[in-house]
């Protein structure tokens, strides 16, 4: 399934200015898709991109967060959180900084 | 991946460059000359803190190096073969922990140049402390597991930084003698290229810690420079105390020269005269900022016996300035050039070894590094 990943104006230069990416996904053995295999794509696609979003160790970064079309993430299932045909993810920084 | 800086490249390439990290991104001072006017170009990576830039001028040409975060999108490392026309960020991430070691990079203190004689070598010490080894110019590194697995590691306490590993000393006569500093654990130091390390602290007092004179590490040193003429003296300014060694690290030796002035990040290395070292001493780890509202670089020429007060140039009236522990440095030239940057976004410069010196840039944002180098006729 392919997956539109939206981005932030400052992660555009990564991806050539591009303000959305599609993302392959193999979807699992139960058929579903969720954000963790989206960004699993990213960083076979696109890995300067998605270590801007996640750390070595597979942690989404503190001030960074996912939507689900309107759904952060956070108040739902994390990367765990399922993506259906036609959903968007969007990757959006958080309020925050000095 | 390559993004365009925010200034074109000079087609004059002598002269001197000052990269200075800030919290807010990179700034670039640029002489032609090294007379009197530096042009300050930035910022680059506008928002990002730049704790460590690094100059490595062994292949000839230089190739400077920034590690970088962002508050949102973390770490980043990159590097410029064209003096900072263009940045280079490799696809896949040049720096970052392996697999099994459950860790995350939070960030890069330190970028420095290997042996001499081994012109790809790099290292890099970040956060959480850990020491990174590039064999192909700073395109990658692995982590140094002799470190890591280092039984001490466990309880190394963060200093008010973080817990970083953030001077990285390659002995000049052989490069499998390394010499590291971690706040708050101390010296480290390595026989064999970095396999095996052990800590290298006696001598240093730890006046925050009970029964802190004869601790194994711990030590919260700030930062340490090795002597232009003998490779085994070593200078340390520690959050309580200036000390020297003799013996490459193996024991340390207050020096009490200053009267009063224990406290102070940086400690800089004349690049090429013997016994010559440089401190900028603060008042009290409480204030830490220039004593008495005086700006005042110290300069030792006999190894520590004795310490000059530098001051032309320097403001000496309501001047409370803080300059932090890679925020002071100097170039390759003989008599040296020392460039100091300040919390407060000031860059300070001399190019006579510290007799005079001279405002660079003002109204920058807080200032973490400096690095500076002569460039090729």
């Amino acid at each position: 399934m392919d997956v539109r990943v939206r981005l932030p104006a400052q992660l555009r230069d990564i991806v050539a200015g591009a303000a959305v990416v599609e993302v392959t996904v193999d979807s699992g053995p139960d058929c579903t898709t969720t954000v963790a295999m989206v960004l699993d794509g990213l960083a076979a696609q696109h890995p300067a991109l998605e270590r801007r979003i996640r750390d070595e160790q597979g942690r989404t970064r503190p001030h960074v967060n996912l939507f689900v079309d309107s759904d952060n993430v956070r108040d739902r299932d994390g990367s765990a959180t399922p993506i259906l045909a036609g959903e968007e993810l969007s990757v959006i920084p958080a309020v925050s900084g000095g | 991946m390559t993004i365009t800086a925010a200034f074109e490249r000079s087609r004059d390439t002598t002269g001197a460059i000052v990269l200075v990290g800030t919290t807010k991104g990179l700034f670039t001072l640029r002489c032609a000359d090294r007379g009197e006017r530096f042009e300050l170009t930035g910022p680059t990576f506008p928002g990002e803190e730049v704790y460590a830039t690094c100059i490595d001028s062994r292949s000839g040409a230089s190739r400077l190096f920034t590690g970088s975060v962002s508050n949102h999108w973390g770490p980043v490392l990159r590097r410029s073969d064209d003096l900072g026309a263009t940045w280079t960020e490799d696809e896949q991430a040049a720096l970052c922990f392996p697999d099994g070691a459950d860790a995350a990079l939070a960030r890069i203190w330190q970028l420095a140049p290997g042996p001499d004689e081994e012109p790809d070598v790099m290292y890099a010490g970040v956060e959480p402390a850990a020491l990174f080894r590039s064999e192909d110019g700073g395109r990658s590194f692995s982590l140094v597991r002799g470190l890591w697995d280092h039984p001490h590691r466990t309880q190394w306490q963060p200093g008010g930084g973080g817990l970083c590993l953030h001077t990285v000393l390659v002995h000049p006569d052989d490069p499998d003698r390394l010499l590291i500093a971690i706040s708050a654990a101390g010296v480290y130091r390595s026989d064999d290229g970095g396999t095996s390390w052990r800590a290298s602290n006696r001598g240093i007092v730890v006046e925050f810690l009970p029964d802190g004179e004869d601790l194994e590490f711990g030590q919260c040193v700030h930062k340490v420079a090795r002597d232009a003429g003998d490779p085994e003296r070593l200078y340390l300014q520690h959050h309580g105390g200036i000390y020297r060694s003799d013996d490459g690290g193996e024991a340390w030796t207050a020096m009490t020269g200053i009267a009063g002035m224990d406290f102070g990040f940086p400690v800089v290395a004349h690049p090429s005269r013997p016994s010559t070292a440089y401190l900028l001493p603060l008042e009290s780890d409480e204030f830490r900022c220039t004593p008495d509202g005086h700006c005042i670089v110290w300069r030792t020429t006999d190894a520590g016996g004795t310490w000059a007060p530098l001051t032309a140039g320097l403001p000496q009236r309501d001047a409370h300035l803080t300059v932090l522990r890679d925020a002071f440095t100097t170039d390759g030239y003989d008599p040296a050039g020392l460039y100091f940057g300040t919390r407060t976004g000031e860059v300070y410069g001399s190019t006579d070894d510290g007799d005079s010196w001279r405002i660079l840039a003002e109204h920058l944002p807080p200032v973490m590094s400096v690095r500076a180098a002569s460039l090729a006729d």
